[in-house]
């Protein structure tokens, strides 16, 4: 296995798409995308479920082949190289698949063991990767009982066990808590301060925001918009939002005169404006008696409403 | 040598596995020797006249080789169904293994090589048995360990490959339903299939049981010839790998998507 170990030569951006697609039979999960991940960022795929970021996952992580297109990961060739390119990466799946009998050491080792790693390599990196997911003192203890947050923990510190130069994460906080979240994103954190390059999907837009350099919005299997989660939001949506909540089942009044746009949803109105205090007074001037309002910073949550008119999570 | 050495780390896991949990394995691995021995040997074979047919031997001593065949595949059955289920679906321990430099095929291996180890540990186990219940007709009996180790692979690799491509666990009941209680009773371990009606035969001439037992039989009375011994093991070891050969193909569909 040792020629799976061969340093191929530095390349600076790890992953490079063109024209990326792939197909189940007649379904189009991933249709056409082009992606560069740099060294050393945090790269994000933000979407709503089925839009095509675990497919594309699946594929940079050297899985699942691709249906047409280019795709170099660490510069090599996923359909020839898959597993020199593996050797290279950490994975932490959608959905935990440890090995739940086994103890959280256990765990650790098996998994260096499978990267070609010497036992006593093995015994060694699990004991800092235990401090690293703050598990030494369940380290002897039996996966299957741990809470949720420990089990993505031990899912990411099993994914260092070969010292990935590049780590995918997909939808690494779903389910969790926010306690648990704000713990992992800490991990996460560090990680990218000691050089590891970071790709994550989310559906979520405040891990985006808190992770990412740079991201891409994904929709129905194509890249709707790509930049920094600040430059998009200059671009797609305004500084401020206010938020008027009416009756269910009242009319909503028209107020597009007020803001720069406004996006109506089911329960109740968006202004997008530079400065909603501001907005909400004259809205209020005007006679119009919304139940609730609230005025905070445009997000990412509107990027992709203005760019696909639909809301990230039903 | 590359494939050998990833697939022996899959096979490390497992054996991990086995060291904390050996011991509700080791209850039907273990207990079912015995009470198949003492029910049917023993106790039932008591019962039974010898005659010509069966060599003219003690019932004990005719049954004990066949069993170890019948254990095995039985053993077989078991290991390469719900645990390779669970391993793609529940556990999903397959899955974690191909984002690693594992390939689809050495999980395959693996888990062949994993199966292929409990059997060897079970009819080991079972001839040892045997022999201190005074079932082993002579020194023969000890072939019957390779020999149903092989028949179990023979079974288990064509099943293995077939699980491979199951959503839902359901099929499984009407494998060993069907396939395998037929199989276990059928095919000549209990009585010699001369007495099943003719038409039924070529279906036991399929069956990796039937000739794992005609090998295991005539290795232990000394009563096997040369060419009929080869075409038995040619037959098992085809099954193997035809069933490995399926299993590389439909893992590789099934973890490479």
């Amino acid at each position: 296995m040792s020629d799976l170990f061969v340093n191929v030569g530095w390349v600076d951006n790890l992953v490079e798409a063109k024209a990326l697609t792939k197909h189940f039979g007649s379904f189009e999960a991933v249709r056409g995308i082009d992606v560069d991940v740099r060294r050393g960022e945090a790269f994000g795929f933000l979407g709503p479920n089925g839009a095509g970021k675990s497919s594309t996952m699946r594929m940079i992580s050297c899985v699942s082949g691709r249906t047409g297109g280019d795709l170099k990961v660490l510069g090599m060739d996923p359909a020839t190289q898959g597993p020199q390119i593996r050797a290279r990466l950490g994975v932490v799946p959608q959905l935990d698949n440890l090995d739940t009998e086994l103890t959280v050491r256990q765990n650790l080792q098996i998994y260096g063991r499978y990267f070609g790693m010497s036992r006593q390599r093995c015994r060694e990196k699990a004991e800092e990767l235990l401090e690293f997911a703050q598990l030494s003192d369940r380290a002897d203890h039996e996966v299957e009982p741990l809470s949720g947050g420990m089990k993505r923990r031990l899912t990411i510190a099993r994914s260092l066990v070969n010292d990935p130069e590049l780590l995918l994460l997909d939808e690494p906080t779903t389910g969790l808590d926010p306690q648990a979240r704000h713990l992992l994103w800490d991990r996460l954190f560090r990680l990218k301060q000691d050089g590891v390059t970071l790709i994550i999907t989310t559906h979520y837009m405040d891990e985006a925001e808190q992770l990412c350099d740079r991201l891409v919005v994904m929709d129905g299997g194509r890249i709707a918009a790509e930049g920094s989660p600040s430059a998009l939001i200059d671009k797609y949506s305004t500084r401020e939002v206010l938020e008027l909540r009416f009756q269910p089942g009242a009319e909503k009044p028209d107020l597009e005169r007020f803001a720069e746009r406004v996006e109506v949803l089911p329960d109740r109105l968006l202004l997008y404006t530079q400065d909603g205090e501001h907005t909400l007074a004259k809205v209020h001037e005007h006679g119009v008696q919304p139940v609730q309002s609230l005025v905070r910073r445009s997000s990412l949550e509107d990027v992709f409403l203005r760019l696909t008119g639909r809301t990230l999570v039903d | 040598m590359e494939t050998l050495r990833a697939s022996w780390f899959g096979f490390e896991k497992t054996w991990t596995w086995y060291r904390r949990n050996w011991r509700a394995t080791a209850v039907s691995s273990f207990l079912t020797p015995v009470l198949f021995l003492l029910a049917l040997g023993l106790g039932f074979g008591s019962q039974v006249q010898s005659t010509a047919l069966i060599g003219g031997v003690p019932y004990l001593q005719y049954l004990a080789p066949a069993l170890v065949v019948v254990t095995a595949v039985q053993g077989a059955t078991f290991e390469s169904t719900f645990p390779v289920m669970s391993q793609f679906m529940w556990q999903k321990s397959f899955i974690a293994m191909v984002a690693t430099p594992i390939t689809p095929a050495q999980v395959l291996y693996s888990q062949v090589m994993w199966i292929g180890s409990q059997l060897l540990l079970r009819s080991i186990v079972f001839v040892g048995i045997a022999v201190l219940l005074g079932a082993a007709a002579g020194p023969g009996v000890l072939l019957a360990i390779p020999v149903a180790t092989l028949a179990g692979l023979a079974f288990s690799a064509p099943l293995v490959a077939y699980s491979a491509t199951l959503e839902k666990p359901e099929a499984f009941n009407n494998i060993f339903r069907f396939v395998l209680m037929p199989m276990t009773l059928f095919t000549g371990a209990f009585f010699p299939v001369s007495q099943l009606p003719d038409w039924l035969l070529p279906l036991v001439w399929l069956t990796p049981t039937w000739h794992g037992i005609e090998l295991a039989r005539g290795a232990t009375f000394g009563s096997l010839d040369l060419l009929p011994a080869l075409g038995h093991l040619a037959y098992l070891g085809a099954l193997v790998a035809v069933g490995v050969a399926l299993g590389v193909r439909f893992f590789h569909r099934r973890l490479a998507v």
